[in-house]
């Protein structure tokens, strides 16, 4: 049995601590009333110089929020100014709650990703991996509190503690054609009621998956292995209409006016490498622990393969996405890049080289893939692309051109990876490292590849 | 495969109980043998198919795509939807050989062959058409870079047509290289058995030489890997890339970001739809029915089905977001497919595609052989109708409705498409017949682990390599050429005996030099008429005495020291 080491408790209450009140802060410091933030913008604007002015140029016509303008500029430049500041003080309104999201979810997203994983493996009846199955049940643990917290920020929002979804606003709905074509899917209820099926689904899925994989270790047939199958198989229907669907949801929904059909695989890629990664290493982790015994590098190798092919998988469907809405050119769907490129450059492609070329180069070789300090700085990378992805698909369209990496982002992170820990670790004391009675955990064992 | 070990409740992949000669006969069978009156019959329908096909090429490439029922509004119909049918047909093959190759699925070994020559097959009938549609094939080399004086005439790179034409070319040639590669073996083994020297010169130079030494085998397992890597993401760009000749467009319908990865799914799917309608003949006219099992039908059938809802997932989505998106056009685009006048054809591919794949839920149902088949020619039924909807339906109803219209094929558009259908089957049963249709090195490699007679002798915990008897009567067939060469070279042999001493009948008995490895009834005898009958004499045997022998047996250069005899003799001697 694993026990949870007091240092590695101590520090995820630290991180939980010190990014509770980075938090705190954040929420503190970000303006309420329209002077508040003209100062800040003016202060803002000094330290960055002609880079921000640019930036603020093409802020106009991309801004995703510019039903919002056009309605504006139309009663003249006095009364523009004050939509324009008003508008300002929503962008920093949202900045702590934007940093909030993208980190609560993209914790949430990794438990996700691996409890995706975790049924391919059950449904495609793989051999190797039955050894780690603990270590994934562990992670998926967090899908609970992770849920839990990402549905809370949700139904705040609907209740209009923040500005994270235009569309919730009805002021905004009222004067926009196009959102009041949607308004049958994006409404408040109705996607917090979708939002509540989801996290139902997997939740359930996880809870009872861990169940019958406890309970095979301790019988003496083999039915619970298979009730196990084909509840990998079930899950893997609803996750793939489900995933989809929340993604359009919680995520493109943010810039209500674009839409792509890709999205949703786009996310799945990114919650899908974030995942396996966090499983390469917490198994790392442990095994420098002494534990998990019969895990080899191996292992290790299949799981670094798997990162660095759904690394190249990401890029494949990122690319297919930007391709082809920059070479069609439709503004109405361009606007999405233009906005990225213009404002977010460098975390853009900062997030193409840290999620493409950095694993291509990196784990290419055979023998990277099975040094654990390798896997380890690799994944840190590719974890942190991944946020930036996320930050980039958020960012955006809620606070526009007044983002920046600054205390309420960084503390987010190091809160919700505190609890990240936290859960993750305690799940994992709770029952053996290793399944004893798993069908092919003879396979597991004997693995070398 | 680092370990022959294997969970006790996965199934066996090979069937009854064979061991290794056992494949070597059943797979060289359909070569060596004679075809059947069935394969004849096949052979002539496809074969006229064929010509008929050529018939309308050729009418059509001396009179003009005028021929076909194009018309200005729908520029691009069954031309196009033949030939992203048929590539995507030949995904099926690359996955199998590459993808499951690195995800170690050992079920490939005994359908991946098959489905590389289908892979190659098919990227020939798809290959066909935008050469014909060029409509002065003639001048197929404008299309090159080339200095040239026609003026401004210049490749296109920013067409994705273009980009097709070098992806195809690609795959074709790595699928190609691939294929081969995994033949060398197996062109070797049908070599080492032919009989008629005509055929042994025809596969020794298809096998490029192969020797079976540890180094070839070597190189071979180093060249798959590398090119399994290589054609993964082939797989995935080659589909991609055709789906951008529809995506990178304005058009409704076609623009649309989730194409690439769909294109891919729908076409791994009419791929493996096509393997099963393939396979599920080929194991019954060629007996294979040990190697390719119901299970690997049923496998197939479940990559169907997963590939299958990814393709109804990607339809679903379509639909929704022309809705969510708000944009008229893109909705009108997908209320036309669903209710226009192409409805039949939507409802068709949602039927054949979406929902006969659910069948495969029931375990009775994808184990079901006839239902299998009749499924597979659905799914392909299905996967050319969403072609035809995509490309058709898109464009039928231009953004002007005074040139809206309807496309009606013409007798030389169905005429192309069987004679294409033929063709491919030409190929095929050509294949049938003279190469090894199950790629017999890799199935051995699986045996162990994988075949039916040794999971039971496992199971029973005996020893996996009592096979002596087939051994035995495997040297009698191939030393019989190495009879005749026994000379009597006195000289020779009086000096061999003086190293290795002589048989004295009174004072020594005679050993059985058949338990050596290497040496068959037949050499025995040799060695015996030489006078060597026991193991001791064996056992002093040096490169020296290795050589006198093969000269003077004249047979097998080298084989006794390959096997080490004298090592094995003495071990036998001390354990006598």
């Amino acid at each position: 049995m694993y026990t949870f080491s007091n240092r590695l408790k101590i520090a995820s209450f630290i991180l939980m601590a010190v990014g509770a009140l980075g938090i705190g802060i954040g929420f503190i410091s970000a303006p309420s009333t329209v002077e508040e933030a003209k100062a800040i913008v003016a202060s803002h604007s000094d330290g960055h110089g002609d880079a921000h002015g640019a930036a603020e140029a093409s802020h106009h016509t991309t801004d995703a929020h510019g039903d919002t303008h056009g309605v504006a500029e139309a009663h003249g430049e006095g009364h523009h100014d004050a939509a324009h500041d008003e508008h300002q003080l929503h962008q920093l309104q949202n900045k702590p709650w934007s940093a909030l999201y993208v980190a609560a979810f993209f914790f949430f997203m990794i438990a996700l990703g691996v409890l995706a994983f975790y049924a391919i493996q059950r449904a495609a009846q793989a051999g190797w991996s039955p050894l780690l199955f603990r270590v994934m049940e562990g992670i998926t643990a967090y899908i609970v509190p992770g849920g839990v917290i990402v549905f809370v920020i949700l139904v705040l929002s609907a209740m209009h503690f923040n500005h994270l979804f235009v569309w919730m606003d009805a002021d905004v709905v009222a004067h926009d054609a196009l959102l009041q074509g949607k308004k049958g899917y994006l409404n408040p209820t109705f996607f917090l009621i979708r939002a509540a099926i989801f996290l139902a689904g997997w939740i359930f899925y996880r809870e009872y998956s861990r169940k019958l994989s406890i309970a095979q270790d301790n019988s003496d047939d083999n039915s619970n292995f298979k009730k196990n199958f084909r509840a990998a198989a079930g899950f893997l229907v609803f996750y793939l209409v489900s995933e989809s669907m929340m993604s359009w949801d919680w995520i493109m929904s943010v810039d209500p006016h674009w839409f792509s059909t890709l999205f949703g695989w786009y996310v799945f890629a990114s919650m899908f490498v974030s995942g396996i990664t966090v499983i390469a290493m917490v198994t790392i982790y442990l095994k420098s622990k002494g534990h998990l015994e019969d895990v080899n590098n191996s292992h290790i190798h299949d799981l670094a393969k798997f990162m660095f092919g759904i690394s190249i998988f990401w890029t494949y469907l990122w690319f297919a996405q930007f391709m082809l809405i920059w070479y069609a050119d439709i503004p109405e769907e361009v606007t999405y890049y233009v906005t990225r490129i213009n404002d977010y450059r460098l975390p853009f492609f900062g997030m193409i080289v840290m999620n493409f070329l950095f694993p291509l180069l990196i784990l290419m070789n055979s023998d990277f893939k099975r040094m654990n300090w390798f896997v380890i700085m690799a994944g840190t990378v590719i974890l942190s692309g991944h946020y930036l992805d996320i930050f980039n698909m958020i960012m955006p369209a809620t606070v526009g051109d007044k983002w920046f990496i600054g205390i309420p982002e960084i503390s987010s992170v190091l809160f919700f990876a505190g609890l990240f820990i936290f859960w993750v670790f305690r799940a994992l004391t709770k029952q053996p490292l290793q399944p004893t009675r798993n069908p092919f955990i003879g396979e597991s064992k004997h693995f070398h590849y | 495969m680092a370990s022959h070990y294997e969970a006790p409740i996965r199934k066996p992949l090979v069937l009854g109980d064979k061991g290794y000669h056992d494949v070597t006969v059943d797979i060289a069978a359909p070569v060596e043998g004679k075809a059947n009156k069935q394969w004849w019959i096949v052979f002539s329908i496809a074969l006229v198919a064929f010509l008929w096909g050529l018939g309308c090429i050729i009418y059509t490439v001396s009179t003009g795509i005028g021929t076909w029922g194009l018309n200005k509004t729908v520029g691009w119909a069954w031309d196009i939807t033949n030939f992203v049918w048929w590539v995507g047909i030949g995904h099926a093959g690359t996955l199998i050989s590459a993808v499951l190759l690195l995800f170690r699925q050992k079920w490939r070994m005994a359908i991946n062959r098959s489905a590389e020559a289908m892979t190659i097959f098919s990227v020939v009938q798809a290959g066909l058409f935008p050469i014909i549609h060029m409509g002065r094939p003639w001048l197929a080399y404008w299309v090159l870079p080339i200095p040239n004086q026609f003026g401004s005439l210049w490749v296109n790179f920013n067409s994705p047509l273009l980009w097709d034409v070098f992806a195809i070319s690609t795959y074709l040639s790595v699928s190609l290289v691939f294929w081969w590669t995994g033949l060398l073996p197996d062109f070797a083994m049908i070599r080492d058995r032919a009989v008629r020297p005509f055929q042994k010169k025809i596969y020794a130079l298809l096998s490029f030489g192969w020797s079976g030494r540890a180094k070839d085998w070597q190189r071979f397992e180093e060249v798959s890997l590398v090119l399994a890597g290589l054609a993964t993401p082939l797989v995935l760009s080659v589909h991609t890339i055709v789906s951008f000749d529809f995506a990178t467009s304005v058009i409704p319908g076609w623009h649309t970001t989730i194409f690439p990865p769909y294109f891919v799914a729908g076409a791994i799917f009419s791929g493996f739809a096509m393997v099963n309608t393939l396979l599920i003949i080929m194991r019954k006219v060629c007996n294979m029915e040990d190697y390719i099992t119901i299970q690997h039908i049923e496998l197939m059938n479940i990559v169907i089905m997963l590939t299958g809802s990814i393709v109804g997932c990607a339809y679903i989505t379509e639909l929704f977001v022309a809705w969510y998106s708000g944009v008229e056009y893109e909705q009108y685009a997908f209320l036309n497919r669903a209710t226009g006048p192409y409805w039949w054809a939507y409802w068709a591919m949602m039927t054949c595609n979406v929902f006969s794949p659910q069948f495969m839920w029931s375990k009775r149902l994808r184990t079901s052989i006839m239902f299998s088949f009749a499924i597979s020619i659905v799914v392909n039924i299905g996967m050319w109708f969403e072609r035809f909807v995509i490309i058709v339906t898109s464009l039928h109803r231009d953004y002007l409705p005074s040139s809206w219209t309807m496309f009606s094929p013409t007798f030389v558009d169905i005429g192309i498409f069987i004679g294409t259908i033929g063709f491919f089957f030409v190929l095929f049963l050509l294949y049938a017949r003279t190469f090894p249709v199950i790629a017999q090195a890799e199935v051995k490699s699986i045996m162990k682990s994988s075949g039916e007679r040794y999971k039971k002798l496992r199971e029973a915990g005996k020893p996996l390599y009592q096979i002596n008897k087939l051994a035995l009567s495997n040297e009698t067939v191939t030393e019989q050429v190495a009879e005749a060469s026994v000379e009597e070279s006195d000289a020779q042999v009086s000096s061999l005996l003086g190293t290795l001493g002589t048989f004295d009948a009174e004072n020594d008995t005679a050993d059985d030099l058949k338990k050596v490895k290497g040496i068959g009834p037949q050499m025995e005898a040799t060695l015996n008429q030489i006078g060597i009958f026991t193991f001791a004499q064996v056992s002093r045997m040096t490169e020296k005495e290795y050589n006198l022998l093969d000269s003077i047996t004249g047979s097998f250069p080298g084989r006794a020291q390959r096997d080490d005899w004298a090592g094995q003799a003495n071990t036998l001697n001390n354990n006598k």
